[in-house]
């Protein structure tokens, strides 16, 4: 079990953590996606291709590396479709397909991928007819900015199969989302004999759907503790540093616990992703229950720590908030990992 | 040796050498004793400290390896858990070599048992606000006062003291830390029953208590540097459960309780996950400082967190287990009307969840500190303890 970032890993994290620092400050992030950030981003550090099999043009790195990434674009709330490209990224892995994997490896495409969010199936079911799909996803993550759609279609014969479909091409009707996070958004997306092309069976990857988002949290909640650790170092309150007073010290050190706990969870989840497949159920869901929940509670008291200046539109305090509240949810109600874990248990 | 190869030496050893069925409780220091004994022989006592004092040289890596590997058994060493891991540390990093000559040996062989004594009646979190007196007389000191919640003294030979040394300074620099001989007479030793009904600890009593200068650890009124030095150790042993082993058969884990209450309640599944997910997150913080520690990093004032994370997860674990096991958990002889009296200690043994929290704002997240009103002011002139 590999649970401290290796040399070239701390590396790629410096790189990553460098280049968003100057290309995409948080004042930025509320402009949205930004299509040259993305170029640079995928050009200059390759960050598309990481996880894109050599083959195809990729690092042919593996989860534990894309963690290292999506914790930065995650402390930056990176706008676009970024983890929406990984989230393909990871699907088309399992099902290759060169023309796609080449495309995002190279940072021209940009993807997104329709999975089930809960028992209810989340965002809806595609059919397929011969060509053709036809259905409607009520919830695609960055599905306005994305160029594909990956998602399982059901075939005219009972099976299930993974097809591409072209979100700028005919027959798809895409129609953007009010969302809680203003960093990024979803969009409702009808297909109504859109060209879809078939790739192959469709993956299980929840799994490490569960990894990719824990590692995002890691990151929001680790910027967001950082700028209350901030803050409470420079303001002052009965003429003393607010983080002098142990009401504010005490939670802040409870906060740090969480994000100790949680980044050795993800470490964990993402090496089993890579090493331990056996492991990697059962760490996925313990980095769903867990993270997903941490991220969102130190995104929370962050933001009351700041005090009336957190509730503002202004400040960014709600950007992490909102963000930790949409990614908790992101892929299911969050009982829906807790009851995974209880299967696996065997309880 | 590789890690890995050493973890499997450590395994198979104990495997061999700790009785599954746990020791005799007839003469249990004498177990204890002969069980160290084994232990060093084996080369799993001092596994960090130098080799010339009788360790093993080797790192926080192996030491955290072979503790992850005792956590499946009760290890006979409890009365040298203090020794292994406070006073036996300090000496080797602030003793003189002639104190290090003449106790770390016995110490790894067990053949001598040590306590530590620090806290006061009036000098608990603020220790430094302690009263007892050692005051210079030729080439010996002589001490008088009372020390608190020492845990294994009735069964100690030696003692980390410390002592007021001067109290025309700030209290921080008028404290020296010594050796005492804690069978000389003058010591009086006094169990002192905890809430479970155990006198595992004690109440030291110092009347004009010689101890001779080569016995002084450290310069004189330099005593909390070494102390905190002492403090340190504390914290990590207690996280990475050096000389500690385990608990068999532990009633509040999750193992025991999927046997014992109704899992089909989905109320009481979803709190059997909640407990898995506690579980893990620390033991995996754990073994992420450990790797951390193998490659270099020293967990520093983080083991104050995992103190204060294991202290919490400790009083989690026996309050829900009684709350899930219901009306006979508090009846009787039941595991877990024992494990309900005994989980606040380790939330107050080694530091308050609360000093703890202060550690990890000052040392790790360098928050700045509260304002104090004792910092500069000498002792004499300064209130401590409980006052009306």
């Amino acid at each position: 079990m590999k649970l401290v970032l290796d040399e070239e890993q701390r590396q790629l994290r410096e790189a990553v953590r460098a280049f968003l620092r100057a290309a995409s400050p948080l004042p930025k992030v509320r402009d949205g996606y930004d299509p040259q950030v993305y170029a640079r981003l995928n050009g200059e550090l390759g960050l598309s291709g990481l996880i894109v099999a050599e083959e195809y043009g990729g690092a042919g790195a593996g989860l534990a590396e894309l963690a290292v990434a999506l914790e930065e674009t995650g402390a930056t709330l990176l706008p676009g479709p970024f983890l929406a490209t990984a989230f393909a990224a990871i699907a088309l892995a399992a099902t290759p397909d060169k023309e796609l994997l080449g495309g995002i490896a190279e940072g021209r495409v940009t993807a997104t991928l329709a999975f089930r969010a809960g028992a209810s199936g989340g965002q809806g079911v595609l059919d397929l007819d011969g060509a053709a799909a036809r259905g409607t996803l009520e919830r695609v993550l960055s599905g306005m900015e994305a160029d594909v759609l990956v998602a399982p279609a059901r075939l005219p014969d009972g099976g299930t199969a993974l097809v591409a479909v072209d979100l700028a091409g005919p027959g798809v009707a895409r129609t953007p989302l009010e969302s809680l996070d203003l960093t990024r958004g979803q969009a409702r997306v009808a297909l109504d004999g859109a060209p879809a092309r078939v790739l192959g069976p469709a993956p299980e990857v929840g799994d490490r759907l569960c990894v990719a988002l824990a590692a995002e949290q890691l990151g929001v909640m680790r910027a967001a503790l950082e700028a209350i650790v901030a803050y409470a170092k420079i303001r002052v309150a009965f003429g003393r540093y607010i983080g002098s007073y142990q009401g504010v010290k005490h939670k802040l050190a409870d906060m740090w616990c969480k994000l100790e706990q949680a980044e050795s969870i993800v470490r964990y989840a993402a090496w089993a992703a890579d090493e331990s497949p056996d492991e990697l159920p059962e760490a996925a869901a313990l980095a769903q229950a867990y993270v997903g929940r941490a991220c969102f509670e130190v995104a929370r008291d962050h933001l009351l720590l700041h005090g009336g200046v957190g509730y503002t539109w202004e400040h960014d305090a709600h950007l992490y908030y909102k963000r930790a509240k949409a990614d908790e949810v992101l892929l299911g109600p969050p009982r829906v990992h807790r009851a995974r874990l209880a299967d696996l248990l065997e309880l | 040796m590789n890690l890995a190869d050493y973890r499997r030496a450590a395994r198979a050893w104990l495997q061999a050498n700790v009785p599954a069925d746990g020791h005799p409780e007839t003469d249990p220091i004498a177990t204890a004793k002969e069980f160290m004994a084994k232990l060093h022989d084996a080369g799993y006592s001092g596994i960090t400290w130098p080799r010339q004092w009788g360790g093993q040289g080797l790192t926080q890596a192996e030491e955290r390896a072979f503790a992850a590997e005792s956590r499946g058994h009760a290890l006979p060493t409890y009365v040298f858990s203090i020794g292994l891991g406070m006073t036996g540390p300090t000496l080797v990093d602030r003793g003189t070599d002639a104190q290090r000559e003449r106790f770390l040996r016995p110490l790894l062989r067990g053949e001598e048992i040590w306590c530590q004594l620090f806290s006061e009646p009036g000098a608990g979190s603020d220790v430094a606000s302690l009263q007892t007196r050692a005051e210079r007389d030729g080439d010996h000191w002589i001490v008088n006062g009372q020390k608190v919640w020492t845990s294994v003294a009735h069964h100690a030979d030696w003692g980390l003291l410390l002592a007021r040394t001067n109290v025309d300074v700030p209290k921080h620099k008028g404290l020296t830390m010594f050796v005492v001989d804690m069978h000389h007479p003058g010591v009086t030793v006094r169990p002192l029953k905890d809430m479970s009904g155990r006198a595992n600890f004690n109440e030291i009593f110092f009347d004009d208590v010689p101890i001779p200068d080569e016995h002084r650890v450290g310069e004189v009124d330099d005593g909390w540097s070494v102390a905190v030095t002492t403090l340190l150790h504390e914290r990590l042993s207690i996280s990475a459960g050096v000389g500690m082993g385990g608990q068999k058969d532990d009633p509040t884990s999750l193992e025991a309780l999927r046997t014992s209450v109704d899992t089909g309640d989905p109320l009481v599944r979803d709190e059997l996950v909640e407990l898995h997910i506690r579980d893990r997150a620390l033991a995996l913080f754990n073994q992420r400082l450990a790797q951390e520690t193998e490659a270099g990093i020293f967990p520093g004032a983080r083991g104050s967190a995992a103190k204060l994370l294991l202290a919490e997860l400790t009083m989690y674990r026996a309050d829900l287990a009684t709350r899930l096991a219901g009306p006979e958990s508090v009846l009787g002889d039941h595991p877990l009307a024992r494990a309900i009296s005994m989980a606040p200690g380790m939330s107050l043994g080694g530091g308050t969840n609360e000093i703890m929290r202060n550690i990890v704002g000052d040392r790790v997240l360098n928050l700045p500190p509260e304002p104090r009103v004792d910092k500069n002011v000498p002792f004499k002139d300064l209130k401590v303890g409980t006052q009306g």
